[in-house]
C-alpha cells in the first residue's frame, strides 16, 4: 500500500518552540505567589526514625510550610495501584514519597518544606532535626536473600507463584516459567554451557530532573503542572496516595525532558500538593541531580544464572535460568519481564526459568526502557554465543536455526503472531557490516538478539475542524520524542490533508479522554490507533455533512483522501474537506470527532545488533568502532524518529555495558550521585549508530505499526560483551565492562 | 537574606540591569529573575552542558558562573540565536535532521555548536564530537546531532560563498 504522509520525514510540529527555547518544560512553570520547596533526605541507608523536629525550620523567616509522613492520610485497606509498567502496594507508595517508621535508603525523603526561594527552603531543610537509630543495611541481592539478612520490611511475606508462603524475608516474590524436562534434556545434550552473571544498578539518566508544581484551591481543587510520561497516571497516583477524589485533580503535562520509564512514578507531585495545601500558595519542587540519582527509580542490578544445551548439529535442547533482581527498598523489580525476555528469541521444548524480586536498601527501582530486559539478554546472549562457538557455528547461523517463528510458543507462554526475527537475522547475515572484514589486533565483533513485549492499552484523541479546513488534534500521550509528528501524520494520511494542516497538541487531564502512559512502546501504536479511529469518525461526519448539502443519503457518498467527499453516482461531484468545514455551522454545527481505543493487538519487538570493538590492552578501555542495529519496526510512521529511538536505545545500552553503575560504600551510601562519576556516553564515546529498519507489518494495525522504543536497549550489552570476548578471548560476566575490570582481567590472564 | 547587588550586562544584544544575591548563579538569574527559561538546568554542577551560554563569545556552563560575574559582559542564550525573524542555520538543521527528541539538551547543544562554528567553520566529525563532549544528550545517541552540526556548517559555508 502506498502512503502520502506515512513514511515521510516532516519537521515536528513542536520543533520551532524547542530550538528557540520557548517550549515550557516542568521547571519553566511560573505562577503568581509561587513558593519553592526542598526535601530533607536520609543520610543513612537503613535507619529507624525516632523523631523529627520541624520547629527550627518553621522559625526561619520566609518559610511557609513543612510536611512529614504524619501529614499523609492513613491507609485504610490494602490497595494496589496500577502504574502502567509496574504495580505497588499503597502503603509502600506513601512511604516512597515520605519515609514512615524507617528510612530505607540513602536519600529517602524524610520531610519537605516550602519557602519564598529555593535558598531559604534549603536553609530550612538543614535546620530540621531528625533523630535516627541507624540499622545495618543490605545492598547486595544475594546477601539480602540470606536467612540472617537484615529485614527491610517486618511484614513482607514472600509470595511464590502468586501465593503467600507465610515466610517473612526480603524476597518479595518468586515466579517461574516451566515446560518439558530440562534435566533430562541437558543430560542428553552434546554441549551445555552454564554461567553466572552480574549486572550493576543503572539509572535512566534523563537530562531533566524531576519537577512538579501544585496549586490547591480552598474548594479542594488541585492543579499539578509536571514533566511526566503520563498525566493520567500522575492523577491516579496522587489521588491514591493522598486519598483525594480523582475528579478534583487536574494534571497539566508540560514538555518533558526525557523519561525512559523513570517519569511514570510520582515523587515530587504529592509533596507539592501537601505543601501547597498547608501554605495556601502554589509550590514548585525541583530535584537536584544528586537527588535524581539517590531517590528516583534506577533499574535493578541483578545476578543471573543462565544455562543452554544443544545437540551437535546446533539445535537448542533446553534453556534454564535463575534471575535475582534488586527491587530497591520496596517490592516491584522488573524481574518478571526479565524472565520473559531472557530466552524469548529461541525455540525450545524444555524450559525452566525462575525469577526472584528482592528488596535491598537502595532506591526503589522504576521502569527503564524494556525494564529487566538488558540484564537478561546480557546473560543469555553470551551463553548462546558460547554454545555456537563450541559447536563451531556462526553465531547468526546458530540464532537462525533456533529462532522463533510466527506460531511458535514463547518461552514465557503465549504463541507468537507476526514476528520478524527470521527476516531480521537473514538481513544481518547478508548485511555489508556483518560481511565486512574486521582486522587488526585487539579487535572483535559481537552480535546479540533482543526481545520486548510492547504495550497496547487505552488511549484517546479528539479532532475538531476549523472553518478553514485545518484540524486541531488533541491527544493524551505526552510527547517525549516526536510523537506529535506521528499523530499528525496519521490524521493527515486518513483525511488527505497536508501534514501542516493538522495541529496536534498534548491535552491536560480535563481536556481529553483517559490515555495510558507514554511507555511500553505503546504511544505510536495505541494513541496512533485512537487518532486513526478519530479520523474514521471525522470522515463519517464529513460524509454526513456533504450528503446534507447535496440533499442525498449518506450511503450515496464516500470519502476519498485527497479529494474529500465524492458522490458515488456522479464522479465529478465532490466537496473538499475545507469546503465541508467552511459550511459546518449551516450543515449541523461544529464537526468534532472522538477516537478511543483499548488496543490489544500489539506485536512484540525483536532486534539484532552488531558491535565492532577495539580494546586498549594498556588501559582496558573499549572503543566502539562500528555499531549497527537491525530492528523489526512493523511500519515506520516517521522513520527519523524511529531511527532516533533505536540510536538512543543503543547508546544507552552501550553506556550500561561499558561504564554506568551505582557505586555504594559498605555503609550503603551512594558514592557517585553526579553526572561526572556516573558516566553516561558523550558524543566522543560513540560512533554513528547505523540502523536498519525491517518492516514486517503487524496485521492488527491498519498500517502495520509495532512499538519501537524499547527493544533497542536489550541487545547492546550482550553484543558488546560478545565482541570483547572475541577481541580478548575473555568472557566478561559482570557489568559494567569498564576499563578497570577489563584491564584487571587481561592482567590476570597474562595477555597484557 | 543577603543584600542584593545591581549588575549591568548585555543579554542577546540588549542592555540589561538586574538585582541578584551574591550566591545566585547566572543560570538561576537567567531563568528565575529574567524569565529566560530557554537555558536549562540538568545537573547544577557543570557536567551536562544543558545550561550552556556564551559569555563574550566563549561557551560556559551558566550554572558555574555567579550572576554578579555578568557585570560588563555580553551574554548570548538560545533565545538570541534566531535573528531578523529567521532561525539560525543550526536551528534549521536540528529540525530537519530530527536532532532532538525530548529537546531538553537542545538549547545547550545549539549554543555550544554555535561557539564551535564561530571558531571553526568547517569542523570534522571528530572535532564536532570533541567540542560537544561537554554536552550530554540521553535520547539521540548523538548521531543526528553530529550530522545536523556538520550539515549546518556546510550550509553556512555555502551561503558565505554565494554572498
Amino acid at each position: 500500500m502506498a502512503y502520502d504522509v506515512v513514511g515521510t520525514r516532516p519537521v515536528r510540529p513542536d520543533g520551532t518552540e524547542k530550538v528557540t527555547g520557548r517550549a515550557v518544560y516542568g521547571a519553566d512553570v511560573q505562577l503568581p505567589g509561587l513558593l519553592h520547596g526542598k526535601v530533607l533526605r536520609s543520610p543513612h541507608a537503613h535507619a529507624r526514625i525516632k523523631s523529627i523536629d520541624l520547629a527550627p525550620a518553621l522559625a526561619i523567616p520566609g518559610v511557609y510550610a513543612a510536611v512529614t509522613a504524619a501529614d499523609m492520610p492513613k491507609v485504610q485497606a490494602e490497595g494496589v495501584a496500577n502504574l502502567g509498567e509496574s504495580s505497588i502496594e499503597k502503603q509502600y507508595m506513601q512511604n516512597m514519597i515520605l519515609a514512615g517508621e524507617k528510612a530505607l535508603f540513602h536519600g529517602h525523603a524524610i520531610a519537605a518544606v516550602a519557602a519564598v526561594s529555593p535558598h531559604v527552603a534549603e536553609e530550612a531543610v538543614k535546620a530540621i532535626r531528625v533523630e535516627y537509630e541507624v540499622l545495618t543495611p543490605v545492598i547486595d541481592v544475594l546477601e539480602a536473600m540470606k536467612e540472617d539478612a537484615p529485614l527491610l520490611h517486618e511484614g513482607l511475606i514472600t509470595k511464590s507463584l502468586g501465593k503467600p508462603t507465610g515466610k517473612v524475608s526480603n524476597v518479595a516474590a518468586h515466579m517461574q516459567h516451566a515446560r518439558g524436562d530440562v534435566e533430562a534434556a541437558f543430560a542428553a545434550s552434546d554441549v551445555v554451557v552454564e554461567r553466572e552473571f552480574r549486572t550493576a544498578m543503572v539509572h535512566q539518566g534523563y537530562i531533566e530532573p524531576q519537577t512538579a508544581t501544585a496549586q490547591v484551591g480552598l474548594d479542594g481543587a488541585v492543579t499539578i503542572w509536571t514533566s511526566t510520561q503520563g498525566a493520567f497516571g500522575v492523577r491516579a497516583q496522587v489521588a491514591e496516595i493522598l486519598d483525594l477524589p480523582l475528579g478534583k485533580i487536574k494534571v497539566v503535562p508540560c514538555e518533558i525532558g526525557g523519561g525512559f520509564g523513570g517519569k511514570i512514578q510520582v515523587y515530587m507531585e504529592p509533596l507539592a500538593v501537601l505543601l501547597s495545601r498547608k501554605a495556601n500558595r502554589p509550590v514548585k519542587l525541583t530535584m537536584s541531580r544528586a537527588e535524581v540519582f539517590q531517590a528516583t527509580g534506577p533499574t535493578s542490578g541483578s545476578v543471573i544464572r543462565a544455562k543452554v544445551g544443544a545437540t551437535r548439529d546446533g539445535v537448542i535442547t533446553a534453556l534454564q535460568a535463575q534471575l535475582y533482581y534488586e527491587a530497591g527498598a520496596f517490592p516491584g523489580s522488573p524481574v518478571g519481564a526479565g524472565t520473559g525476555v531472557i530466552f524469548a528469541p529461541y525455540k525450545a521444548e524444555n524450559v525452566l526459568i525462575d525469577g526472584y524480586d528482592v528488596v535491598v536498601n537502595r532506591p526503589r527501582t522504576s521502569a527503564y526502557r524494556a525494564p529487566g530486559g538488558t540484564n537478561a539478554a546480557f546473560a543469555s546472549e553470551q551463553v548462546v554465543d558460547e554454545v555456537a562457538r563450541q559447536l563451531g557455528m556462526d553465531p547468526i547461523e546458530f540464532r537462525l536455526k533456533n529462532a522463533v517463528r510466527p506460531g511458535d510458543q514463547a518461552t514465557y507462554g503465549p504463541k507468537f503472531g507476526a514476528i520478524g526475527l527470521v527476516e531480521m537475522l537473514q538481513a544481518v547475515k547478508e548485511s555489508e557490516h556483518y560481511n565486512s572484514p574486521l582486522t587488526g589486533p585487539n579487535r572483535g565483533r559481537g552480535v546479540a538478539s533482543g526481545f520486548w513485549f510492547n504495550g497496547g492499552g487505552p488511549s484517546s484523541s479528539h479532532i475538531s475542524f476549523n472553518h478553514d479546513g485545518t484540524v486541531n488534534l488533541a491527544e493524551g500521550s505526552t510527547d517525549i520524542g516526536g510523537s506529535r509528528a506521528s499523530m499528525a501524520m496519521i490524521v493527515a494520511e486518513e483525511l488527505g490533508l497536508p501534514y501542516d494542516q493538522v495541529k496536534p497538541y498534548v491535552a491536560d487531564t480535563d481536556s481529553v479522554g483517559y490515555t495510558d502512559v507514554t511507555g511500553g512502546s505503546r504511544t505510536t501504536y495505541a494513541t496512533g490507533l485512537a487518532c486513526y479511529n478519530a479520523a474514521q469518525e471525522a470522515k463519517r461526519q464529513l460524509c454526513e455533512r456533504a450528503a446534507r448539502t447535496w440533499e442525498c443519503s449518506p450511503e450515496e457518498v464516500e470519502f476519498m483522501p485527497g479529494k474529500g467527499v465524492v458522490s458515488k453516482s456522479d464522479a465529478g461531484k465532490h466537496l473538499t474537506v475545507a469546503q465541508v468545514a467552511r459550511e459546518m455551522n449551516r450543515t449541523g454545527g461544529p464537526i468534532h470527532a472522538v477516537g478511543t481505543v483499548n488496543a490489544r493487538g500489539q506485536a512484540p519487538g525483536f532486534a539484532v545488533h552488531i558491535a565492532d570493538v577495539e580494546i586498549d590492552p594498556e588501559t582496558g578501555k573499549t572503543t566502539i568502532l562500528r555499531y549497527t542495529a537491525f530492528q523489526d519496526v512493523g511500519r515506520a510512521i516517521h522513520p527519523s524518529y524511529v531511527e532516533g529511538q533505536i540510536q538512543g536505545g543503543s547508546a544507552q545500552g552501550i553506556g550500561w555495558a561499558l561504564n554506568e553503575e551505582y557505586v555504594y560504600g559498605s555503609d550503603g551510601t551512594l558514592r557517585n550521585a553526579n553526572l561526572l562519576d556516573y558516566r553516561i556516553p558523550t558524543a566522543l564515546d560513540l560512533p554513528m549508530i547505523e540502523t536498519v529498519l525491517i518492516e514486517v507489518p503487524n496485521p492488527n494495525h491498519p498500517y502495520g505499526v509495532k512499538g519501537v522504543g524499547e527493544v533497542c536497549i536489550v541487545p547492546p550489552a550482550g553484543a558488546v560483551a560478545n565482541a570483547i570476548c572475541q577481541a580478548t578471548g575473555q568472557r566478561f560476566t559482570e557489568l559494567p565492562m569498564n576499563p578497570e575490570r577489563v584491564c584487571m582481567a587481561l592482567l590476570k590472564a597474562g595477555s597484557r | 537574606m543577603p543584600k542584593k547587588i545591581a549588575v549591568a550586562t548585555k543579554i542577546n544584544g540588549q542592555g540589561m540591569e538586574f538585582l541578584c544575591e551574591p550566591r545566585q548563579s547566572l543560570l538561576e538569574v537567567l531563568r528565575d529573575e529574567l524569565k529566560l527559561t530557554g537555558t536549562k538546568e540538568g545537573c547544577g554542577n557543570g557536567n551536562c552542558g544543558a545550561c550552556s551560554v556564551l559569555i563574550d563569545g566563549r561557551v560556559v556552563n551558566s550554572c558555574l558562573v555567579l550572576a554578579v560575574e555578568a557585570e560588563g559582559r555580553e551574554i548570548r542564550t538560545v533565545e538570541g540565536m534566531a535573528e531578523g525573524g529567521k532561525l539560525h542555520p543550526l536551528q534549521v538543521a536540528f529540525l530537519e535532521h530530527a536532532a532532538l527528541q525530548c529537546g531538553i539538551c537542545t538549547p545547550g547543544f545549539l549554543v555550544a555548536s554555535k561557539a564551535l562554528l564561530d571558531e571553526n567553520p568547517a569542523p570534522t566529525e571528530e572535532e564536532v564530537r570533541l567540542f560537544l563532549a561537554g554536552n550530554l544528550c540521553r535520547c539521540t545517541g548523538y548521531d543526528k546531532i553530529v550530522r545536523a552540526v556538520l550539515d549546518a556548517a556546510q550550509r553556512m559555508n555555502a551561503e558565505e560563498v554565494e554572498a
